[in-house]
């Protein structure tokens, strides 16, 4: 079964159809079916049509995949693509997408009846939300509303947030292994099994895979946590299951041994939770404690807080004569771009130059891209604004505390994403507190109000949260997500936060998904 | 008033009524004689064909729709070819089956919607007898033909013919058949003589129905039952045969003593009754058959027909139209004679009460007494139900209202609905409505086919006071009769289109989930292209705008309706199809003037037609885009030459463009390509495509470094980043004296650290010694540290009192071998963090 979305069609997915064997197996006949995915696409049957294979499909159909749970408090449109089309190419597809399931959402969770948001795409998803909804007029169901506010974000509002390097458990994951689809594959090596006597002769070879989300307790608690915290969780987590295994010494009648021994599935299964997480933390640890990695983290967060980002830096000039990866690079010289609000010409070319140069040519049309997103830009006579939004968001914590956080900013040991002080902005004290740095952000920002039907007004109880959905239109780091997560817990909030992107993103998944190798060949 | 007991015919074996329904409107002058008639089930619509017999063309038949009531609702002359049959669709179409297979379809207002054709097997041997039937999928149309064969539709909205097996031994036609639907399939039943045959898709297999008395030499009469549960068989000896229609079990057999072959048979059982009953008809006479040896028997004045209902049977005359039923269990109990069911006295007591007598206290304490008071009101409302006479009605509901008044916790639901339903029925079995609906078929129809039928024949107004007052949701209700009503009014001539329009939108304005599209089609449809772009403006769904103009080829309207609906599939149908429809000048000029489209369209031809996107970016004077196009290209070509020629043009574009950077780089490009050939050419070493980088890499690496020297000054390579690669070439070769050299040749740009690392990496720590000296004081420490020199190390880090310096020593000290070491580290780091 093949599932297939626009995309595909445009890259020759037809053509597969059109091969003779497929065509012209007399001997085994077979059926084939089409189910588009996430909506039926004109342009992909036209092509089948030209191609004359359209009629040889038994069933052509769509599945409405717009937003497929990832967690208990996650959404995902895992719309590869969104953030290249929306700001590169114009094409809003993903968007009306967006707005489908967020009707959808409506239709099974009530009409909510407060939308902020901010940016361009914002504004556009919001637009066609109001636009389907007096479309569907007459008939919507009375459900009471789960949402009360529903807040749409542009990712260009917040460039920086995916180009600095996540440093909670699940973003360093990430950010290093990479997670597809809840799941990550990690070097098997450190996953032999160890069994007694044997010591591990043969080592897999195969990559380890591993489902990741909250259903598995232990890592429901660290996921979310700076890694430098992850450490002392494991540690105490082992201490409380060798004690739990040490009860048996102390079960004497059959009943105490019957209740212990019915525990055992559940203390096998964290004990061996504990073990991989221990192994996953030990791979991390060897690439976070190594010089490169601090090199690059310190120049990251001299940019975030506004040191020399006007001129070259050595550190990365460093890092292009020794051909680091190309992506790392991009990264660096964007992040220096949006924290300086563009660069000096002199110095952007001067980066440009030396890109080209040492990784060829043909990666001019990838800096354009980068360019016309707003990641590279000259500077204009504009006053560099970064500094004021920092300082008015306090993006930048001096004394951000790992262990027990008491600000977002945890998240980047530092930084607090812009994104997300957005959003606990609105919760509290409101957006119009901070109405300057707004507008220095690019995009209108604005509120809507939905009529929700009379008795369906939620009335809340004294000490009941509020429910915001976050819809991050061009996708969210794992980062943002804890610090989302974070805001929830904390015990004075009274707001709890349901996320949804239309992509879960990390900065190098993000620039590749930018990048324009005209021989598909990325470093 | 007073109530007397129905009067219930006779006590033979079951208990039947005969309601009158209506004294039939029209004014047959010979009755149903010669007529071919259909009557719609569900009390709806009679056809009537008069003199089809006739073949002669000056004397063409008359084709005329009734209501149940016999009022007219359309009368025409017959003028296309002869039919066979008459039949209603389950939507209230009239199917008129011709001889030559043809099908034509009528609305019940006589108004022309299609015809469609039963096959060329059919249209060639002939009909020779048809049958109208429903199924599970709809309406569907069975053919014997005059070869003797079986056709099938099973639903004429999506017609799928079936021809059906041949039954052996068919001489001519059979002596009767049926359509029944089992196990969701349509099979046909025939008797050849005393033969019975199943026929289904694939086989012809010969049945028996179980104790089918042997007298009997041909079956000469069959009927299904509304449900297709049951079969009658009338046989020659005159045995009415009632069992499954599976034919597997036998429910009762009686004799009719009549050999003649009826006009008619039908089923008069209602559901979930446990008697069988059968209906057949003579010439005059109407026998009923149930479960013992009696049979009860009606004369008939007039030419009838027999419409089998859910629930009982309808027999229609040239002047009367009754309901033959079961009297229904509610019923009987409560106006049986004598009866004493709860029912019954709860009745009696109403109507003492109503007489101010004091037996009424009596009868309700019988009734109390037993714990019965809530079933006799359950009785009184169901019977209420089943009554025809508003008066009984009435008499029923209040006597249950009364009933009610002595019960705490009666849920009022069913009396309440109970109460609106008969409302209801009463309206639309009023003559001038003319639909004839008891209670069990319309809760079986629904309120929305209800509704439905009543826009059929145009009672808008009757079916808006229904909705309203049943109050149905008003996307399916009033909104829905509203859009019937505003598709009929756009198709009037006679008025204007502004007229139209006004009202239209007057009367739908606050109506919820209105299509306007499917009026506006309507309106389209009828020659009305104004009036529908009109009507699409109070449209709110642009996706549903946008077909219809292109229809009405209002393309520039449906481009910026489909954009503003933001569905991109939408924008791409429009783009799509103006492609196609206007030459390629229009279609860009008019893309121009809608980005949206126009970016989309871009994506298309990114993918599929290169070409094209060159001739827009051309038009717009994209000179940057053409260039990036122009580069995009360049990599596609395997030939050096052609690719340097792309590449040419690329740097033009770029001028143009004015952009600099894009040029020069580009033309670097080309300069380092023509480089790269004419050393491979030279020297044999594989370099182009090669990055400026990795080909000096490359050079350095076979010692071709003059020329990675040239390629570092033509290209003006900044000093540290040559220096870095030069120094990394000559460690990976381990060429250490030129490494020596290249160290002392001038002063390094990038400091002596790297060397230090370098030389470490590759395991030489006698060479990266060489250059501890050299490096700065403040990277001293790293590069004693690099090379494993503690001493060095703390040397220089007590020097320079750095602390954290200090602390990086001293955390790679080891405590056993470095003992003193540490401690005069430990000493010069308190002196440092003093200061």
């Amino acid at each position: 079964m093949h599932a297939i979305s626009y995309s595909h069609v445009m890259q020759g997915f037809p053509n597969f159809f059109c091969q003779p064997n497929l065509r012209e197996d007399k001997l085994q006949p077979r059926d084939f079916h089409i189910l588009f995915v996430p909506r039926r696409s004109l342009l992909c049957e036209q092509r089948l049509k030209e191609k004359g294979v359209l009629n040889s499909f038994t069933n052509i159909d769509e599945y409405i995949l717009d937003l497929i749970p990832y967690d208990g408090d996650l959404l995902s449109m895992e719309s590869e693509s969104s953030f290249r089309e929306c700001y590169l190419e114009n094409d809003q597809t993903s968007l009306y997408h967006a707005a489908k399931g967020l009707m959808t959402l409506q239709a099974l969770y009530g009409t909510i009846p407060q939308i902020f948001g901010k940016g361009e795409c914002a504004r556009h998803v919001a637009n066609m939300m109001l636009r389907m909804k007096r479309e569907f007029a007459g008939s919507q169901t009375q459900i009471l509303p789960v949402f009360d506010t529903l807040l749409l974000l542009d990712r260009n509002v917040d460039l920086l947030t995916p180009l600095a390097t996540q440093l909670t458990y699940e973003g360093l994951i990430d950010e290093i292994f990479g997670i597809t689809n809840g799941y990550v594959k990690l070097p098997p090596e450190k996953f032999a099994q160890k069994k007694q006597g044997e010591g591990g002769k043969e080592l897999p070879t195969e990559p380890k895979k591993l489902q990741l989300n909250s259903a598995e307790e232990l890592y429901a608690e660290i996921r979310d946590k700076n890694f430098n915290a992850v450490g002392a969780a494991l540690s105490k987590k082992a201490k409380i299951i060798s004690a739990a295994f040490e009860e048996r010494h102390n079960a004497k009648t059959v009943g105490e041994i019957k209740q212990f021994v019915s525990q055992l599935p559940h203390m096998q299964a964290a004990r061996s939770s504990l073990a991989n997480h221990t192994s996953i933390a030990e791979l991390i640890k060897d690439i976070t404690t190594s010089e490169d990695f601090f090199d690059s983290l310190t120049v990251e967060q001299e940019f975030m807080t506004g040191v020399d980002t006007d001129k070259v830096s050595t550190y990365i000039e460093d890092c292009i004569a020794q051909k680091d990866p190309l992506i790392k690079i991009l990264r660096l010289v964007c992040m220096q771009s949006v924290c300086n609000n563009g660069l000096k010409q002199k110095v952007l070319d001067y980066y440009k130059k030396e890109i080209l140069q040492t990784y060829g040519y043909k990666h001019i049309l990838t800096l354009k891209n980068l360019e016309r997103v707003g990641l590279l830009k000259p500077q204009s006579t504009m006053r560099n604004n970064y500094p004021t939004i920092r300082k008015t968001l306090k993006l930048w914590m001096e004394d951000a505390n790992e262990q027990n956080p008491n600000d977002i900013s945890y998240v980047y040991s530092g930084y607090a994403p812009l994104s997300v002080r957005l959003t606990q902005v609105l919760a509290r004290p409101g957006w119009r507190s901070i109405e300057e740095v707004l507008k220095m952000l690019p995009g209108p920002h604005f509120e809507e109000r939905q009529q929700v039907p009379t008795g369906l007004h939620k009335k809340r109880q004294p000490g009941e949260n509020r429910t915001i959905l976050v819809f991050f239109l061009g996708g969210v780091t794992y980062a943002e997500i804890a610090a989302l997560r974070f805001l929830s817990n904390m015990e004075d909030s009274g707001t709890e936060y349901i996320i949804a992107a239309t992509k879960l993103i990390n900065g190098t998944s993000w620039i590749k998904s930018l990048m324009d190798s005209p021989e598909e060949n990325l470093p | 008033m007073s109530l007397k007991p129905l009067d219930v015919h006779f006590k033979v074996h079951l208990d039947l009524k005969k309601i009158e329904l209506y004294e039939m409107g029209w004014n047959l002058k010979d009755g149903l004689r010669e007529c071919l008639v259909a009557a719609a089930p569900y009390g709806g619509p009679i056809s009537l064909l008069k003199g089809h017999n006739r073949r002669s063309p000056s004397a063409r038949p008359q084709l005329e729709i009734y209501s149940s009531s016999g009022l007219p609702l359309a009368s025409f002359p017959w003028k296309s070819g002869v039919v066979k049959q008459l039949g209603w669709t389950v939507s209230d179409d009239l199917l008129c089956v011709q001889e030559d297979g043809t099908v034509l379809v009528y609305d019940l207002l006589g108004g022309f919607k299609r015809h469609f054709s039963m096959g060329n097997e059919v249209s060639q041997s002939q009909v020779l007898e048809t049958k109208i039937f429903h199924s599970p999928y709809g309406t569907g149309v069975a053919i014997l033909t005059g070869a003797l064969r079986f056709t099938l539709a099973t639903n004429i909205d999506d017609i799928k013919l079936r021809r059906l097996p041949e039954v052996p031994g068919l001489q001519g036609a059979p002596s009767c058949w049926a359509v029944l639907t089992q196990d969701r399939q349509s099979k046909v039943l025939v008797a050849n003589g005393s033969h019975l045959f199943i026929l289904d898709n694939t086989a012809c297999t010969p049945v028996t129905p179980p104790g089918l008395s042997p007298q009997a030499s041909s079956i000469v009469h069959m009927c299904v039952s509304f449900s297709y549960k049951y079969l009658a068989l009338l046989t020659d000896s005159g045995h009415v045969w009632m069992g499954t229609s599976n034919l597997k079990e036998k429910l009762s057999e009686v004799d009719t003593k009549i050999k003649t072959p009826p006009k008619q048979m039908a089923w008069c059982r209602r559901p979930k009754s446990q008697q069988p009953s059968a209906v057949v008809m003579w010439d005059g006479l109407l026998i009923v058959v149930g479960e013992c040896k009696e049979t009860i028997q009606y004369h008939l004045d007039d030419d009838s027909i027999l419409v089998p209902e859910l629930d009982g049977v309808r027999i229609i005359s040239g002047t009367h139209h009754e309901l033959l039923q079961e009297v229904p269990g509610a019923c009987e109990e409560i106006f049986k004679i004598a009866s004493m069911a709860p029912g019954a006295l709860l009745l009696e007591a109403h109507k003492e009460y109503e007489k101010e007598s004091q037996k009424a206290d009596e009868y309700l304490r019988e009734i109390k007494e037993q714990s019965l008071l809530s079933e006799a009101v359950r009785q009184c409302v169901e019977a209420a139900g089943h009554e025809h006479e508003p008066e009984t009605q009435k008499t029923l509901l209040r006597a249950a209202s009364f009933g009610k008044c002595f019960l705490s916790n009666f849920p009022p639901e069913q009396f309440v609905s109970m109460c609106r339903d008969l409302r209801v029925l009463n309206a639309v079995r009023d003559y001038t409505v003319g639909i004839p609906l008891t209670h069990t078929q319309f809760k079986q129809m629904t309120v929305q086919v209800l509704i439905d039928r009543l826009v059929y024949r145009k009672l808008y107004p009757l079916a808006i006071e229904i909705c309203r007052y049943l109050k149905t949701p008003e996307y399916q209700g009033v909104s829905r009769v509203l859009k019937h009503w505003a598709c009929y009014k756009v198709q009037q001539k006679e008025e204007s289109d502004e007229v139209i329009a006004k009202a239209v939108s007057v009367k739908l304005a606050d109506a919820a989930g209105i299509f306007y599209s499917e009026i506006a089609t309507k309106a389209y449809e009828s020659g009305r292209t104004e009036l529908a772009i009109k009507l699409l403006e109070f449209e709110p769904r642009s996706g549903e705008q946008v077909p219809l103009l292109l229809k009405m080829k209002k393309s520039p309207l449906a481009l910026s309706k489909a954009i503003e609906s933001g569905d991109t599939d939408l924008v791409y149908t429009v783009v799509m199809y103006l492609k196609n429809e206007l030459n390629r000048g229009d279609f860009f000029m008019m893309l121009r003037n809608q980005p949206v489209a126009l970016s989309l369209y871009k994506q298309f031809c990114k993918h599929q037609e290169q070409d094209t996107l060159k001739d827009l970016f051309n038009q717009d004077d994209d000179h940057e885009e053409l260039g990036n196009l122009y580069v995009k290209a360049s990599y596609k070509e395997q030939r050096l030459e052609a690719r340097i020629a792309l590449l040419q043009s690329a740097v033009d574009e770029y001028y143009k463009a004015k952009n600099e950077f894009s040029a020069k780089t580009t033309e670097d490009e080309m300069r380092l390509l023509r480089f790269q050939r004419k050393l491979e050419e030279e020297k044999g070493e594989l370099l182009v495509g090669f990055s400026l980088h990795d080909t000096m890499t490359t050079l350095l690496s076979v010692g071709l470094h003059k020329h990675a020297e040239q390629l570092y000054k033509d290209f003006r390579v900044p000093d540290k980043r040559f220096w870095w690669l030069k120094l990394k070439s000559l460690a990976e070769k381990e060429d250490w004296e030129e490494l020596e050299k290249f160290g002392k040749s001038k002063k390094s740009p990038i400091g002596y650290l790297p060397f230090v690392e370098v030389c470490i990496k590759h395991h030489n720590k006698y060479e990266a010694k060489k250059y501890v000296s050299k490096v700065t004081p403040e990277q001293k420490v790293k590069a004693h540290l690099a090379v494993g020199d503690m001493e060095g190390a703390a040397e220089a880090a007590i020097e320079r009192r750095n602390e954290s310096e200090i602390s990086t020593v001293l955390s790679r000290c080891s405590a056993t071998t470095d003992h003193l070491l540490m401690e005069r580290l430990n000493r010069a780091k308190a002196t440092a963090v003093k200061k």
